[in-house]
């Protein structure tokens, strides 16, 4: 037994820190806590979390979170869990989507009874408005289903769980990066066993032993420049997934929102269209109409974005280089503006000088939401291969792939994702933790991060992080964004080759131990270059187009072939100079049941 | 309809023609690295920046190009996580939302760490005492009902706390608050919006365990309603009005909520 380590709680072992609970969420923003809301009360749960909580990205979502309350108007979840399955081309597993839906209702009530401070009808219920893909009876028309809280939905309920977290005494290890999933053979089969954190606030490494273990880390939209997504959205948790031999699910599936600020890739919601505000090209015509004829401005992300690229590279951009679209919301009114979107109408005047009241924004896609992940069942426990579990390792929120998005996700699904798979995370992860033993750390699990941490702590080169990383986002804005062929995803693809190569030579310039961002920066690079070459090489392989994934070589959707979720392993070293010698691919079939896939029509 | 967005279109295409201009503009910093310096220092560099960009593309110019052991703490990037409050010449701000052509670039830029909380290295301090304060008002929804739906709040109640529920504990109110920076015991600002936000909520049933504890010696009358906090919030949340409207509710033992 001596290959395992024998500690206590609280023991520090050669400067590490050891910790044990039953449960370690990873991850505290929404979906992170409301996993901690179950697993608190039930069991010792520890919360790590590179940002404090009400730092996370879930705080700048605005729109809404879906639930058919059939507050304003008939609505049903059976309608809900239909346009979650056609928004998502058809690649959406039903009996999870059919989960969303349904348990939607809860989740919401679940948030009003904790205290977020929706938006009221005059009857004082819970106010509903309109949200992209979001229909009544199957596509008849648009339905008021997303619930809001003005434009700043998502700060409310990331302040909501916070503060429930605070009343709930929730132990959270804040500003602390993990960096390693520990596994310990157990019978020839490696089993989760702790986590390893870096605490930024000393650089001391922190080990925490637990018997069931949550990822919630959030997206990776970093991996692009132009993007909604904070700095902060690296996708360590994916990578450390990925870096364990685990799968991820349909990572060449990222969406690209329509209405980010032209230029800068900041979030304009598409509540704003669902209050009426309306696409134009430099005509000022309204180019939907041409394009999806019966919801227009409302048809799903993946459409509306596409669009917007054909316009302007056909000519009919707007601005001194022809280069975006405008959302007008000029007819709107002020009223309308400063008390439903009140903050979008001051991104525009603050970023771009420009006021919505009375003039449009120039807008053009921005990276968004990786609909791909870490694979997991309903249940959210994470899957080894296309069924076996991982025992005891749980994933929720946008680092996970359920898959409720299939290859594009519906606006306002994803704050619902991380309430309702959030909370079954944490309800799994304490029922699962009840049952079972701790599994022995092995003898010293932290040394893949300390050698990851002094190698770059001390290392010479002559290559700057910065550099590399704006490399890494320019080719994937240039050759993996919006529309992508065979030869672009083949250029980046060589570009990721060489940037791997040239980050063997980085070196940071601060040495110290204590809140050394220098070096997080340059751990966080790592992991987007490996997702950024996941993201690519699934995207290379899927010769169709669907939803997120659009290929100009490849313009049609191919039920045919290409009806399957891709699974995608890291197999060999990723310093290889061919992806096919460390990646390798299979597929997943899409759980289908009570709807085919149909041609899709707005 | 149409026409007159096209016109706007136009408007809108002509002020994006002018051309844009980079100016070299010089930031100066309070450096303070604890394993190394004594004592904290000022520093300057030179930066090339667009008139349209924020302090906090300047922080990481100079991080990403000159200096890799700048620090502070970001991560949205557009004022709504609350991680870049700042000092930026002399008033507490979000980096992220301060664009440059609003400063006067004829001279440098001082920016250093927000006052009044432990200084942990450049402009990075420990913000844990903030929390603490927070937590102290119970900062949670306290309602016995279940209700099987929802909770029913009309709209003018809901309107009632509506600006305090703006709030993303950003700490510039408190940390701009000359009350707070000798009394580190006081609540701030920050926890009195947050106290507020409940006992105006028409669903909550604690509002006289919080007009309780702020009415303690390190309670709302501390406030001296100097007005730095209103300034400061980047949210435009009305600080001192919220301050002033809980003290009324202290006096009256209720706060004063819409009947419907
Ligand atoms: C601008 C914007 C607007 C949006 N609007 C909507 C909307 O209206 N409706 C909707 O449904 N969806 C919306 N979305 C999508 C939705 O907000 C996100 O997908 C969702 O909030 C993700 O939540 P999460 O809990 O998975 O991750 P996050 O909220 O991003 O949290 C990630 C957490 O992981 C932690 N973490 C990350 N890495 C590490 C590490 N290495 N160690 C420790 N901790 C780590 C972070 O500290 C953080 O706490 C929007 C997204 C954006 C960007
Ligand atoms: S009230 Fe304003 S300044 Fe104070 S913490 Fe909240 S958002 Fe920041
Ligand atoms: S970086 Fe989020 S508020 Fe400035």
């Amino acid at each position: 037994m001596s290959d395992y380590l024998e500690f206590e709680d609280g023991d520090v072992i050669d400067g590490v820190h050891y910790h044990r609970h039953d449960v370690v969420i990873v991850g505290a923003g929404g979906a992170g806590m409301r996993a901690a809301i179950e697993a608190a009360p039930r069991a010792n749960t520890a919360v790590i979390t590179k940002l404090y909580p009400t730092r996370s990205h879930t705080g700048a979502a605005q729109g809404g979170m879906a639930a058919a309350l059939a507050n304003v108007e008939e609505d049903s979840w059976e309608w809900h869990t239909f346009d979650t399955v056609k928004g998502g081309d058809y690649l959406v597993d039903q009996d999870a989507a059919e989960i969303l839906a349904k348990e939607a209702i809860d989740a919401v009530l679940d948030l009003e009874n904790m205290g977020l401070p929706f938006n009221r009808t005059p009857e004082g219920r819970i106010d509903q408005r309109r949200f992209g893909g979001h229909t009544r009876d199957h596509g008849k028309a648009p339905v008021r289903r997303a619930c809001y809280a003005a434009d700043r939905t998502g700060h409310m309920i990331l302040q909501t769980l916070f503060q429930n977290c605070v009343k709930l005494g929730v132990n959270f290890f804040n500003e602390y990066y993990a960096l390693d999933l520990v596994m310990t053979e157990v019978d020839g089969v490696p089993q989760p066993s702790g986590v390893v954190a870096y605490e930024l606030a000393t650089g001391e490494l922190h080990v925490f032993q637990g018997k069931s273990i949550v990822f919630a880390t959030g997206g990776f939209g970093k991996i692009y420049k132009t993007t909604s997504n904070a700095h902060t959205l690296t996708g360590d948790g994916v990578g450390i997934i990925w870096r364990k031999g685990l799968p991820l699910e349909d990572m060449e599936f990222f969406q690209f929102h329509p209405t980010g600020l032209a230029g800068l890739g900041i979030l304009l919601t598409e509540g704003a269209r669902g209050e009426g505000a309306i696409l134009r090209n430099a005509s000022g015509e309204r180019f939907m109409e041409r394009y999806a004829p019966t919801i227009k401005d409302l048809a799903p992300r993946d459409i509306v974005s596409r669009c917007m690229v054909q316009e302007v590279a056909e000519g009919r951009g707007a601005g001194p280089h022809k280069d975006y679209v405008l959302l007008d919301c000029t007819h709107l009114g002020a009223e309308v503006l400063e008390t439903k979107l009140p903050d979008i109408t001051e991104f525009a005047r603050t970023y771009l000088g420009v006021d919505p009241v009375v003039e449009p924004v120039p807008v053009m896609p921005t990276a968004h939401y990786a609909m791909g992940g870490i694979p997991t069942n309903v249940k959210a426990e994470v899957l080894r291969d296309n069924d076996t579990v991982v025992p005891g390792l749980y994933a929720a929120g946008e680092c996970a792939c359920v898959s409720v998005h299939g290859s594009n996700r519906l606006g306002t699904n994803s704050l619902l994702d991380i309430n309702v798979f959030g909370k079954r995370a944490g309800n799994n992860a304490v029922d699962y933790a009840s049952t079972v033993d701790f599994t022995p750390l092995p003898a010293d699990p932290a040394k893949a991060v300390r050698e990851l941490v002094e190698g770059l702590r001390d290392a010479s080169g002559t290559e700057r992080i910065a550099a590399l990383r704006k490399e890494l986002q320019d080719e994937m804005d240039r050759n993996a964004q919006v529309f992508r062929t065979d030869e672009s995803l083949a250029k980046v693809t060589e570009t990721i080759h060489e940037l791997r190569e040239r980050y063997k030579k980085v070196s940071i310039q601060d040495k110290g131990h204590r809140y050394n961002t220098d070096l997080l920066e340059a751990i966080e690079l790592g992991f987007l270059l490996d997702l950024a070459e996941v993201v690519v090489y699934s995207a290379k392989n899927r010769k169709e187009s669907r939803g997120g994934h659009m290929r100009d070589d490849y313009p049609k959707r191919d039920d045919e072939t290409y009806m399957k979720h891709t699974m995608a392993y890291l197999t060999g070293d990723p310093h290889s100079a061919d992806a096919a010698d460390h990646i390798s691919l299979d597929w997943k079939p899409v759980v289908i049941t009570n709807y085919q896939p149909m041609e899709r029509k707005y | 309809m149409a026409g007159a967005a096209t016109l706007e279109a136009v408007d809108n295409t002509a002020k994006a023609e002018a051309p844009i201009q980079a100016f070299t503009v010089t930031l100066n910093i309070r450096r303070y690295d604890p394993e190394k310096d004594a004592e904290p220092y000022w520093q300057d560099f030179d930066v090339e920046l667009y008139a349209t960009d924020r302090v906090l593309d300047a922080l990481h110019k100079i991080k990403w190009e000159q200096d890799g052991s700048l620090t502070f703490r970001r991560s949205c990037a557009h004022g709504i996580c609350g991680s870049d409050a700042m000092r930026i010449n002399g008033r507490n701000r979000l980096a992220c939302k301060t664009l440059i052509k609003d400063l006067d670039i004829s001279k440098p830029i001082y920016v250093e760490a927000i006052k009044g909380l432990p200084l942990e290295k450049d402009l990075i301090v420990d913000m844990d005492p903030f929390f603490a304060s927070y937590r102290e008002i119970q900062p949670f929804l306290i309602a016995s009902s279940k209700p099987d739906k929802e909770r029913i709040q009309s709209v003018a109640q809901r309107e009632r706390f509506d600006d305090t529920t703006k709030c993303i504990l950003c700490a510039a109110c408190t940390s701009s608050c000359p009350v707070f920076w000798t009394d580190g015991q006081y609540f701030g600002p920050a926890a009195i919006v947050n106290a507020h936000r409940f006992i105006f909520d028409s669903r909550d049933e604690a509002a006289n365990v919080r007009l309780d504890i702020l009415n303690d010696k390190e309670g709302v009358w501390r406030c001296r309603t100097t007005f730095n906090c209103s300034e400061a919030c980047p949210r435009g949340i009305e600080v001192t009005k919220a301050i002033a409207e809980v003290k009324a509710a202290v006096l009256r033992g209720k706060p004063d909520i819409p009947k419907k």
